[in-house]
């Protein structure tokens, strides 16, 4: 069957991973960077590419000046090279600029802009990590689409668990199959990651895998603990993994980010 | 090593006995197809001949519709194109209801009739540019390119009410009331996605419909499905204490 994307399988380069949660403000950004900067301590070239193209805060969160972003190198303004910028986490960025209204809308330009930024970055990185967009737009479900797994987002909470839910519904009905993970953020007790993972995986397989000749399993990437530690660090704009290391909940990213290392 | 003909006017024609076309030949002229009118042999015959024969196989033998094969091709096209344009397009699929009634009270033939009938019905209640497909026994689909979604209930209802306005004449003078039931979806738009999963859930509405009595259209409305109260109840219910009620 043919295909409207290069194919994602024998690639050559990085792995690219979506970071997705339905709801907004449940620290996918957080997560995000803050994995990058493990999979950077452990030896791997990490891009965060932010792909929340209308309300981008990849640059608040490290502290960094969007002066170069996605748009420019979307108009020729700059070469990739130019907006790829170093985060103090060791791994690069790759920002969007915020309220970029243009881009709130998936149009045949926007597509081929993001499919050929990907395509040049892909060879360069061993990952990268799309930030996207909270919510199931367009845009948003465009730029998951490019990756070659998944990773969900969620806390415990009820809003966050139903639009991880929606999300991963969504993408069951229109995308092509992939890995898919979870990681449970803001954990309040221990055990709870895997009691959160145990919930959706079986409402998953009671609607969504009862119509799918392959069933849909989510993996559990791990728990990050609710942590003081995380709300300091991004009131200081400063990356948890540098500032707070061992710190409970950079504990469990830099464990979550050695099962998103290559065997 | 092919022997050297020895008259080369004649090379044409040997080569076309060599190629045993005999049997394409005997199928173009059962479909009613006339023989290429170029030189026996040349390669605009053979060109004529493929063409011929490639219409063939695309085609459903009792409706003249497009067959399976052929429908699955389009499918692949479409799901590529929409997923490049951003358009909107819509995936029709019709199921005659209780056809084996037809053929257990009327005979084969009766039921011949309302597969065809219906098949015409489908084609003369869409756009030119629209692709009708025989794809089973007594089921169709129907490809609607750059349908937008506010008139896919619109174009579902008149390929419904078409065959269910129509009725077939069988030769022993009966007139058969004929229904259909009509499940649709939307392509994914823009994601990399596969036939097989706009495919699925078209399917999925016509079953709904079917279990919903037949006659009628499911349409699934947004290619994002809502969550209902069960799957909520379900994935909360761990969390009834936090809930007010």
């Amino acid at each position: 069957m043919s295909d409207a994307h290069p194919p994602t399988h024998n690639r050559t380069g990085a792995r690219i991973t979506a970071v997705t949660s339905g709801k907004g403000g449940v620290g996918k950004t957080f997560v995000a960077a803050n994995l990058a900067a493990a999979l950077a301590r452990a030896g791997q070239r990490v891009l965060v590419l932010d792909a929340d193209l209308g309300l981008a805060n990849l640059d608040v969160l490290l502290n960094l000046s969007a002066r170069i972003t996605l748009h420019d190198v979307f108009t020729g303004r700059a070469t990739l090279d130019d907006a790829l910028q170093p985060a103090p986490g060791g791994f690069s960025v790759l920002l969007a600029g915020s309220g970029l209204v243009e881009y709130s809308r998936m149009t045949p330009e926007v597509r081929d802009k993001l499919l050929d930024v990907i395509a040049r970055v892909r060879p360069r990185f061993d990952q990268v990590l799309l930030d996207t967009g909270a919510g199931i737009s367009d845009v948003v479900l465009f730029t998951v689409s490019l990756a070659d797994e998944v990773l969900i987002v969620a806390t415990p909470e009820p809003t966050s668990l139903t639009d991880a839910y929606a999300t991963i519904k969504v993408l069951a009905a229109t995308q092509t199959a992939r890995p898919m993970r979870l990681l449970v953020n803001q954990a309040q007790r221990k055990g709870e990651g895997r009691a959160v993972h145990a919930q959706l995986q079986a409402v998953v397989d009671r609607f969504v895998n009862a119509e799918r000749a392959m069933p849909l399993k989510l993996a559990l990437v791990g728990e990050v603990p609710l942590d003081a530690a995380v709300r300091q660090s991004v009131q200081q704009r400063q990356l948890l993994m540098e500032s707070l290391p061992g710190s409970p909940a950079a504990v469990a990213v830099a464990a979550a980010a050695g099962k998103l290392l290559p065997p | 090593m092919e022997p050297v003909p020895a008259h080369p006017a004649k090379t044409a024609n040997s080569a076309a006995q060599a190629l045993r076309l005999d049997t394409a030949l005997a199928l173009l002229r059962q479909a009613g197809q006339p023989e290429p009118a170029a030189v026996a042999g040349s390669p605009a015959y053979l060109q004529a001949l493929i063409d011929q024969l490639v219409d063939l196989s695309s085609r459903d033998a009792l409706t003249g519709l497009f067959n399976r094969r052929n429908f699955e091709l389009a499918l692949a096209r479409e799901v590529d194109r929409v997923a490049r344009s951003g358009e909107s397009a819509l995936l029709l699929m019709v199921d005659i209801d209780h056809f084996k009634r037809v053929n257990d009270t009327h005979g084969h033939a009766a039921g011949d009739l309302v597969i065809r009938a219906v098949g015409q019905a489908l084609t003369d209640s869409v756009r030119p540019m629209d692709l009708v497909a025989r794809i089973g026994g007594e089921e169709y689909a129907v490809l609607l390119p750059n349908c937008p979604a506010a008139f896919g209930p619109q174009v579902a209802k008149r390929v419904r009410q078409r065959v269910a306005g129509s009725t077939v004449r069988l030769p022993e003078g009966t007139a058969l009331a004929v229904t259909v039931s009509v499940g649709g979806a939307f392509a994914p738009q823009w994601v990399r996605s596969t036939p097989g999963i706009w495919l699925q859930r078209a399917d999925l509405q016509l079953y709904r419909a079917k279990a919903e009595g037949r006659d009628r259209v499911c349409l699934e409305h947004s290619a994002a499905p809502e969550v209902s109260r069960q799957e909520r109840d379900m994935l909360l219910g761990g969390q009834k204490i936090q809930d007010p009620e």
